[in-house]
């Protein structure tokens, strides 16, 4: 099981103090955190894509290679890449040559971007969310698997004669994750390819993210990739950590109240027992982890969201250390404990590029 | 059979309400409309009790337990009276807020009565021009007879008084609960002109 971080990447003013981090200092800390996710022994570091204020990861290649060259063993991902507004052909030169230059250590989730007026800024129409996203992708999907693609759809310029280039690394294109919060079409799509299926589990309770992921599983099985067990499953989580749980509850309640998109509602006290957020010590952490398993079944991904709502980076910092040190050892083991027999791990570059070899399917170009 | 279930949407804000008062009137017609036919089990919902857990709601986009059975019970539910104050020519805030933390979905083909509370008649057509179309929008069937209460209403006597009105929507609505044409349909009352004489002189 692969456990890792994933970032808002929000500039948000500290509640305690008033201070403002700049853009430079956010993007800064979003690279210290993605290298001190690599030291505490972390698997994954994604980072979201935001084309408005106050959010800064506008490029996030560009971030992921920058940390790709700093670090040895960390998966890059993303949460999420923007599937209905960014062109589908910049995606798949982007992450290839990111796969490159990572050598392999790259996957992405795909969403398709929570922010109304980012449509229209990049000429598309939100009310057209959903066939963007399966067009595209389609698209995505060929440009990573043929050489030469022809191609004609509705919401692009067409193609003939196209080659994406570079080719995926070993001809093995990177894993796919859809992120979705509401919607099933975006469930069915991942069964459909047997992609990986990422329900983000922050802010809403798990009865609602049950439901999609139920469907995906199902699904996954019906479109003939492996049982509804074996389907690819991500979750995301969130958690404030102190070696005492009454220090994390009392230096996290200003950040909690004041948090964009949940602050000035319901207690702390409420959401917490209502959503997954855990704010508390390393084993009340550990044990609601432990439960996401029992409520969605054996899962290949967990990422944790602990840099947001203005925390300080030295924060953040403490707590990867509390994590690494205090509850990733005992997660590891106890998923790895309750694990079903015959579930899978995520896949990584190296289990597609094995499998790939095994079927004598290695696309043409792969050796470039 | 199984019986009928009703549920009662009631935005007052004070306690006891004029609103809460207006919709157990109502919930209490419709169920002696249906007293030979079918048993109803009435649940009601009390906005004021779930004022800070609708706010929540629009803040988080989900729930509370509290405000999730409340929805739950509307949503299930086989017919719904929905009562609010008239404030500034519209609707509470309150009891449009309830509504838009309702799954647009939830009322589509269930009849619906409405009615609202005002501190003049002058505001009775805001259940016409606000309710009505908001409950169209959700796809609800909502009974011709809204009832409007003003304050003159509690004491009047007319031959169209507020009892009159409510047992006229209450009737509609069971008529659409049930499927039947309602048991008796309303005829010419004839009022003894003694009757009308004495109302004249007493100046009502």
């Amino acid at each position: 099981m692969q456990f890792g971080i994933f970032t808002v990447g929000d500039v948000t003013t500290d509640p305690t103090n008033g201070r403002t981090p700049t853009e430079h200092e956010r993007i800064k800390s979003m690279v210290a955190i993605a290298l001190k996710a690599e030291e505490i022994g972390l698997d994954v570091f994604a980072t979201g894509e935001h084309h408005n204020p106050p959010f800064v990861p506008s490029s996030p290649t560009t971030m992921l290679g920058y940390i790709a060259a700093r670090t040895e063993r960390l998966i890059l991902s993303t949460s999420t890449t923007l599937i209905t507004t960014n062109d589908p052909v910049k995606i798949a030169e982007d992450f290839a040559m990111l796969q490159h230059l990572a050598d392999g250590r790259v996957d992405l989730m795909l969403g398709r971007g929570n922010t109304g007026p980012v449509y229209p800024w990049f000429g598309q129409d939100i009310r057209m969310g959903i066939p963007l996203a399966i067009e595209n992708y389609a698209l995505l999907h060929e440009l990573w698997r043929k050489d030469v693609v022809d191609w004609e759809g509705r919401f692009r310029t067409p193609l003939q004669g196209f080659t994406s280039t570079p080719r995926p690394l070993d001809g093995v294109p990177p894993f796919v994750w859809h992120g979705s919060i509401r919607s099933p079409e975006i469930a069915e799509q991942a069964a459909y390819y047997g992609d990986g299926f990422f329900a983000n589990h922050i802010f809403w309770p798990k009865e609602h993210f049950m439901r999609l992921i139920d469907l995906y599983r199902q699904r996954y099985e019906h479109h003939g990739h492996g049982s509804a067990q074996q389907a690819i499953v991500g979750l995301g989580g969130q958690v404030f950590l102190r070696r005492n749980s009454q220090d994390a509850v009392r230096e996290f309640r200003p950040y909690f109240d004041n948090a964009p998109v949940y602050g000035h509602g319901p207690s702390l006290e409420e959401f917490t027992e209502q959503t997954p957020l855990t704010v508390g010590s390393p084993q009340e952490v550990i044990d609601k982890t432990l439960t996401f398993r029992e409520h969605f079944g054996d899962y290949q991904r967990q990422l944790f969201l602990v840099d947001h709502a203005g925390l300080p980076l030295k924060t953040v910092l403490e707590q990867l250390d509390l994590l690494g040190e205090e509850v990733l050892p005992t997660l590891r083991r106890e998923f790895a404990a309750r694990r079903a027999a015959g579930v899978p791990d995520a896949p990584t570059h190296a289990s597609l590029l094995a499998r790939s070899t095994d079927t004598e399917q290695v696309p043409t170009g792969g050796t470039r | 059979m199984k019986p009928l279930t009703l549920a009662v949407v009631s935005a007052g804000l004070t306690e006891p309400s004029s609103t809460r008062m207006l919709a157990d009137r109502l919930a209490g017609a419709v169920t002696g409309a249906l007293a030979d036919d079918r048993q109803v089990e009435v649940t009601v919902v009390e906005l004021r009790e779930l004022a800070v857990d609708i706010a929540n709601n629009l803040v988080t986009g989900f729930p509370g337990p509290r405000l999730g059975a409340a929805l739950e019970a509307v949503t299930s539910a086989d017919g719904l009276i929905a009562v609010t104050p008239i404030f500034t020519a519209s609707y509470s805030g309150l009891f449009k807020s309830f509504f838009d933390v309702l799954d647009n979905k939830a009322l589509a083909g269930k009849p619906v009565a409405i009615a609202a509370t005002g501190g003049t008649a002058r505001h009775s057509l805001a259940l016409e021009h606000a309710l009505r179309p908001m409950f169209a929008y959700l796809r609800a069937v909502v009974v011709p007879t809204a009832v409007f209460a003003a304050p003159e209403d509690w004491a009047s006597q007319d031959a169209d008084s507020l009892a009159a009105r409510i047992d006229r929507a209450a009737g509609e609505l069971a008529q659409l609960l049930t499927g039947h044409t309602a048991a008796a349909e309303e005829s010419d009352v004839v009022v003894p002109f003694e009757e009308q004489l004495a109302a004249v002189r007493r100046g009502g």
